[in-house]
């Protein structure tokens, strides 16, 4: 089942990456995404950390939540950065998720809104550096551990 | 209709250069390398995202739209990593951050 959907989304993108649509082009994609899928398989890649497929129902969902939050704390960090009340903070926030897949989703979640990043990660406790107390008191809520929990869904 | 197009994708760009801008004008300002990776944070998401949507206002709907938000997917799932080992790294090297510590840290 994975082996499949693995194929199909490999294959999608050669076509669309592409934009040639003769047989000759076709057969050599399908030929390369099926050598890549047995060396995958052969290497025992393909498990729910390699293909997290258990994402997909909710992942548009997330993505336009998260899209929204970075809007929102790229424009606070250019605030902070013209006004320059700079006042670090380090702390460490509890993650709820089971999955290896989901903390890392989280982790990078909390990196990739400007104002804070993960420093270090210790099985579930990550230490978060942020670059005022507002960004510190939006990860400390929880709201997106809560997301990506959901997300997951394994709860 | 071009007119409008050329429109959106000038105010996309001026918001995305504005953000690199910046962005750039931080990574000198701010105190230490921690605060530094914020304003790098801010290039990577806020600049790039802009520019790719001003540049997908002018391809329209063409496959090389598709490749221009396949650009974009990929950046947004490696520059966290990237942030991320800097970080670390600098952690590892027993660099303390500036600022006040809440709680016990790792």
């Amino acid at each position: 089942m994975k082996t499949l959907i693995l194929f199909l989304i490999l294959l999608s993108l050669w076509l669309l990456m592409s934009g040639h649509y003769s047989i000759l082009i076709i057969s050599l994609g399908i030929i390369s995404c099926a050598f890549c899928v047995y060396v995958t398989k052969r290497g025992k890649l393909i498990d729910d950390e390699g293909l997290p497929i258990f994402f997909m129902p909710r992942i548009l969902n997330y993505l336009i939540w998260l899209f929204k939050e970075i809007l929102k704390s790229n424009l606070s960090t250019a605030k902070v950065i013209i006004k320059g009340n700079v006042e670090p903070e380090t702390f460490t926030v509890k993650a709820s998720q089971v999955t290896d897949v989901a903390r890392v989703t989280y982790a990078n979640s909390i990196t990739l809104t400007p104002g804070t990043v993960t420093t270090k990660m210790q099985k579930d406790v990550f230490e978060v550096h942020a670059l005022n107390s507002d960004f510190g008191n939006d990860v400390r809520t929880n709201e997106m551990d809560k997301k990506v929990t959901w997300l997951e869904g394994k709860k | 209709m071009e007119l409008i197009l050329d429109i959106f994708t000038g105010i996309c760009f001026f918001i995305g250069s504005l953000s690199i801008i910046i962005g750039a004008c931080g990574l000198i300002k701010l105190p230490d390398v921690f605060s530094r990776i914020h304003a790098a944070g801010m290039i990577d998401t806020g600049g790039t995202a802009f520019f790719i949507l001003g540049m997908v206002f002018q391809t329209g709907w063409t496959l090389i739209t598709v490749k221009l938000i396949l650009i974009g997917v990929f950046i947004f799932f490696t520059s966290p990593v990237t942030s991320h080992v800097t970080a670390n790294l600098a952690r590892e090297k027993h660099i303390i951050p500036v600022g006040k510590k809440i709680g016990k840290i790792l």
